[in-house]
């Protein structure tokens, strides 16, 4: 069963903005958008699994700081080659100035 | 050592074996804060050189024709010619990766443009420089290796008038508009985007057919010297510049500082070339678009070996080197680094593998 996730604190991302989250042996992004909307997807990028934390986040949109790629954050659909394939996003909630995620 | 540079052959096993195909690249620490400054996108600066450079091209082009038959209109076309054959390359490379504009509409009408002038396709260039920063200077991985060692000098300055890109960017043409890829191509190119590769290849093809029976029904050079023909005689600032990216640098290195240069050119130079004369600080992060590579030049430079001053000196370091690599493929130059720097990461040689 999914369980809810503490993954940090809403303050420890800027404004348009990503971080890293790693739990388990698994890992992952938290982005912020330009409205305060916060997203959990895959850490990897899906062209050549480099880590999405140094990638850059444009309103819902993060891109590859690889090549290129841009993701929808919210749904996880690739924008832009050359990646092809979508990223997994994972339901979030902002609680008492926390970021849960769902895993 | 000797070396095999195609893509599918005993080499590329190597490098994978070796360990030199990985994300373990070496990036200069930079404070997250000032990096997101240094990738923030404008389309500002771009379409104001997009203006410029079109802006030019259509009056040296209209003098150039004007001036025509006599041989003043020669300077003319040459001028027009290196902004087709050579700043095409750099609008081509930019667009590519996504960051000359804000606006994506933009970076790719302006992408297609320069891919037609370079003749290269879309899709296949897109990949093939995904995997020239991926894999950067990997013998028998980077498909973007404009020098190969031992350097064959003929071969090489050739290209100064396009005739090795040209000759095999009208072979893939063909290839493509029958409804294949090259082998090379299928290494690297998702297969999802072949018929796009196909289909704009056909209209190319089209294209230049239109421009050769005009000029043929006109009894004219006009249409050739503006479209295809400057790919061959305004290539050459294009292929000066790029010889000096990675050239005499070393290769089957993971430290960006090793195998690429930064050299500080003259304004113009700067404008053909999008300032990629910053290649250091391009292949570490490529997501800093080309008008804030001086600001990332700067920040970075405690990190770096020493820019070259300028063009000559650049090829005064180079040339010497690559005359010695005709016969000794395992010499390259290595530049000290500052005091300041962090070592260099050479990360597992191919040679172990
Ligand atoms: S690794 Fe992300 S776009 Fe290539």
């Amino acid at each position: 069963m999914a369980d809810w996730i503490d993954a940090c604190a809403a303050s420890d991302i800027d404004e348009e903005d990503v971080i890293r989250f790693d739990h388990g042996s698994r890992t992952f992004v938290i982005v912020r958008d330009h409205q305060d909307n916060y997203y959990c997807t895959d850490g990897l990028c899906t062209h050549e699994d480099v880590h999405l934390e140094d990638g850059l986040v444009v309103e819902a949109t993060i891109e590859c700081p690889k090549h290129s790629s841009i993701f929808d954050c919210s749904t996880g659909e690739v924008e832009t080659p050359p990646a092809c394939e979508n990223l997994h996003t994972y339901p979030t909630k902002v609680e008492n100035g926390r970021v849960f995620v769902e895993l | 050592m000797p070396r095999d540079y195609s893509l599918t052959g005993p080499d590329a096993r190597r490098a994978v074996d070796a360990g030199l195909v990985t994300e373990d690249w070496y990036r200069t620490p930079i404070d997250r804060k000032q990096m997101k400054a240094l990738m923030k996108r404008a389309d500002q600066p771009a379409i104001r050189d997009t203006i410029l450079l079109f802006g030019l091209m259509v009056v040296l082009a209209g003098i150039a024709i004007a001036l025509m038959p006599s041989w003043w209109s020669v300077p003319f076309w040459l001028a027009y010619g290196v902004l087709y054959g050579s700043a095409m390359d750099s609008r081509w490379h930019e667009c590519g990766h996504g960051t000359a504009f804000k606006t994506r509409w933009m970076n790719q009408l302006v992408y297609q443009v320069a891919c037609f002038c370079m003749m290269r396709d879309p899709w296949c260039w897109k990949y093939s420089h995904a995997r020239h920063h991926s894999d950067t200077i990997i013998v028998g991985r980077d498909p973007e290796i404009a020098i190969m060692r031992p350097v064959v000098a003929l071969k090489v300055a050739s290209n100064l008038l396009g005739l090795v890109d040209v000759p095999d960017g009208l072979r893939r043409m063909v290839v493509h508009a029958s409804g294949r890829m090259l082998p090379d191509e299928e290494t690297y190119v998702e297969a999802v985007f072949y018929p796009k590769t196909f289909r704009t290849a056909r209209i190319w093809l089209a294209i230049y057919a239109l421009t050769v029976l005009t000029a043929v029904l006109f009894l004219s050079w006009v249409p050739l010297l503006l479209i295809g023909l400057p790919r061959l005689y305004g290539c050459w600032h294009m292929v000066l510049t790029g010889w000096l990216q990675h050239g005499g640098l070393d290769d089957n290195a993971l430290d960006h500082r090793l195998n690429s240069r930064t050299v500080y050119m003259n304004p113009v130079s700067r404008f053909i070339y999008w300032n990629m004369n910053y290649h250091v600080e391009h292949h570490m992060f490529p997501l800093v678009p080309y008008y804030r590579l001086p600001e990332l030049h700067r920040v970075c430079a405690f990190d770096f070996p020493a820019p070259n001053r300028s063009i000559p000196q650049a090829f005064a370091e180079m040339l010497p080197v690559l005359w010695r690599q005709r016969h000794d493929p395992d010499f390259h130059l290595r530049r000290p680094l500052p005091d300041s720097a962090h070592p260099y990461h050479d990360g597992p040689r191919a040679s172990a593998g």
